[in-house]
């Protein structure tokens, strides 16, 4: 039966060669414009290396100090003195790493300036992160306890200083000071915020120790690492309390303090739902705003193709009409007609992939967000896999319904 | 085998209401070659189709082996025009985008068989019909009778018990009408298959065991 509907759909996808153009046309364009979004997703969500461990990974990424009369308000990244105090101290984490928001940095090559996005971490950061070593090794926390002056570069910078040639062993200047280069590592998409940098030194390196004085707010991020993901509720709620306890150095001006233990991707559904509380996780509600917005995407190619389908299939009236009569229900004839404008979807999805594929390739050799390689993995192939099926579906029930309630007296006539 | 009871169609639109069939009582027995005449517009081809189950009478009953129709849902009609019911059109409403053989498989396809049964009794129709040389073409390859041959083909292939044929030579001439009326007698004669036959020529009725006469949608004999 599958054979014989696939054998028609084929055919009737042959019959009026423009309107499967502009059917395929449309269903490739929607699925190239939903695959991008979906690969730059995954691309800054997804587990990727050097973070393959996010299913047991949190983070303190900001925190929010509030006044005694909540009229004054500061939120951004913490200082390295408190999460120093309040967060490496956690209870019951397996690791936890402290870290800088990539800033930038001048060196000099030749004379000329050249700027680099600079780390700062701790030991423990190469720890909980799985980065991959083109050469040498990372530094450790016995190197940030003894404030060595050592570097780990990514390979643009290697390319850039040393000319592709090893690096480890040889001296890099970076505003004003001077590091040893441990360890070369493959670049980093800008888009993964906590491993991203050019170069990464540790903390204790710093011109002068006032960020050790940051007691709320700094230029500082913190990384959990939880035995196992069941531990990820108690460790959220050991946060909130350790909050609750924050020693304020000024409390008439700041007492309070609010955050959350959490993903890079419960701060992303914060900010696009505009929430300022905290509490419960909103992922999933952006996740579901997220699928309500690609299927409203959808939704003007969708009407475009169910317009065409109804003409394809009204002209296929007298069709419908003998395969009524020789026994086939309208439960039946829906099916066909489904399995008809699914494999027509499926067709445009093919070409929506490999259009796909050049656009992200296009878009990874710009340069326009810096490392990104962009691709289609299984994920985005489900992704859109499952995009297309359900373009498909939506498409093609509503006129598969339609004609398959035709009377087949009427049908035999030609007037569907 | 069935029995039409004051069986009235009309069928309405917003400005006209026009009675197709009216009052309308007949009992086909099985085995019986019935041809139903009548001039144009009498109403012969929507009583085949309420004969049929293409169509469903304004009032009046269907009885099928002594079930009432009405009140069937859609699968079991549609599991009924499978079993027991084959059709032939005057315009033979051939699949123009399959094959001969795909065209005659198609009541197959709702029974479930496998695709090699499907092709073995399709051959086997093809060949009742003198047209199993020809099972790859396509319908447009082929003349009129050519195609009629395929569309009895088709309607006999899950050996129905009822023929039902809506003048089954009209756009034929009259070599290949007879041909056709050879096949079809044959398969009364032969199989005992229940024929009804919508027919303006008096010379193909005659053939026929009962004439039933319409006009103005009454019947008249």
């Amino acid at each position: 039966m599958l054979k014989n509907y696939l054998k028609m759909a084929f055919k009737v996808l042959l019959r009026r060669k423009f309107f499967t153009f502009i059917s395929l046309f449309g269903v490739s364009l929607t699925l190239v414009v939903l695959m991008v979004l979906v690969a730059l997703f995954d691309h800054t969500f997804g587990a990727y290396p050097p973070e393959t461990k996010t299913d047991r990974t949190l983070g303190v990424l900001f925190v929010e100090f509030r006044s005694p009369d909540d009229h004054s308000m500061i939120n951004g990244f913490a200082g390295y003195g408190f999460l120093d105090r309040y967060v490496r101290t956690l209870p019951n984490v397996e690791k936890v790493s402290l870290y800088s928001f990539p800033t930038t940095a001048v060196s000099y090559l030749n004379g000329a300036p050249v700027t680099s996005w600079l780390k700062r971490a701790d030991g423990e950061f190469w720890q909980i992160l799985d980065f991959r070593f083109l050469e040498g090794r990372p530094f450790t926390p016995q190197d940030e306890k003894d404030r060595n002056f050592v570097a780990v570069i990514n390979e643009t910078t290697r390319k850039r200083f040393f000319s592709d040639g090893p690096a480890v062993g040889k001296f890099l200047g970076v505003d004003g000071q001077h590091f040893r280069v441990v360890g070369v590592v493959p670049d980093i998409p800008i888009l993964r915020i906590v491993p991203f940098a050019d170069i990464w030194v540790p903390i204790s390196t710093a011109k002068t120790d006032t960020y050790r004085g940051q007691k709320l707010w700094g230029n500082y991020l913190a990384m959990i690492l939880a035995r196992q993901r069941s531990d990820f509720p108690m460790i959220k709620d050991e946060y909130h309390d350790v909050l609750k306890r924050v020693e304020f150095p000024d409390p008439q001006h700041y007492n309070k303090a609010f955050g959350e233990a959490e993903t890079l991707l419960d701060v992303a559904s914060r900010a696009f739902l505009l929430e300022r509380g905290y509490g419960e996780s909103p992922v999933r509600r952006f996740m579901a705003w997220l699928i309500l917005l690609m299927v409203l995407f959808m939704l003007l190619p969708t009407i475009n193709l169910v317009n065409i389908n109804v003409s394809r299939i009204r002209e296929r009236s007298s069709e419908i009409g003998v395969r009524k009569a020789f026994g086939a229900s309208s439960l039946t004839l829906v099916g066909q007609f489904v399995v008809e404008n699914v494999l027509l979807t499926l067709v445009g999805g093919g070409f929506g992939f490999v259009l796909s594929y050049g656009v992200l390739h296009f878009i990874s050799s710009t340069g326009l967000i810096p490392y990104a390689h962009f691709g289609v993995n299984y994920r985005i192939f489900l992704c859109g896999l499952a995009i297309t099926l359900f373009f498909g579906l939506l498409s093609g029930v509503y006129p598969a319904w339609k004609m398959s309630r035709l009377h087949p007296a009427v049908a035999l006539r030609g007037r569907g | 085998m069935i029995r039409l009871s004051n069986v009235d169609k009309v069928y309405r639109t917003s400005q006209i209401e026009t009675v197709a069939l009216s009052s309308i009582n007949m009992e086909v027995k099985e085995g019986e070659f019935i041809s139903i005449m009548g001039p144009s517009g009498s109403g012969k081809t929507t009583l085949l189709n309420i004969l049929g189950l293409l169509d469903v009478p304004t009032r009046g009953t269907v009885r099928l082996n002594g079930g009432e129709l009405t009140s069937y849902r859609d699968r079991d009609v549609a599991r009924i025009r499978n079993r027991e019911i084959g059709f032939v059109f005057q315009t033979y409403h051939l699949i123009s985008d399959l094959s001969v053989v795909d065209n005659v498989e198609i009541p197959l396809l709702y029974r479930r068989l496998r695709g090699g049964e499907r092709r073995k009794l399709a051959r086997e129709a093809l060949e009742r019909v003198g047209l199993s040389s020809r099972i790859h073409h396509f319908p447009s390859q082929l003349s009129g009778g050519q195609q009629q041959r395929v569309a009895i083909a088709r309607a006999i292939v899950g050996k129905p018990r009822i023929l039902l044929a809506d003048e089954p030579t009209g756009n034929l001439d009259s070599q290949m009408g007879d041909e056709i009326m050879d096949i079809i007698t044959s398969l009364n004669r032969e199989v005992k298959t229940t024929v009804i036959m919508v027919t303006h020529d008096p010379r193909l009725a005659a053939i026929t065991e009962r004439i039933m006469r319409l006009f103005d949608g009454r019947q008249v004999n």
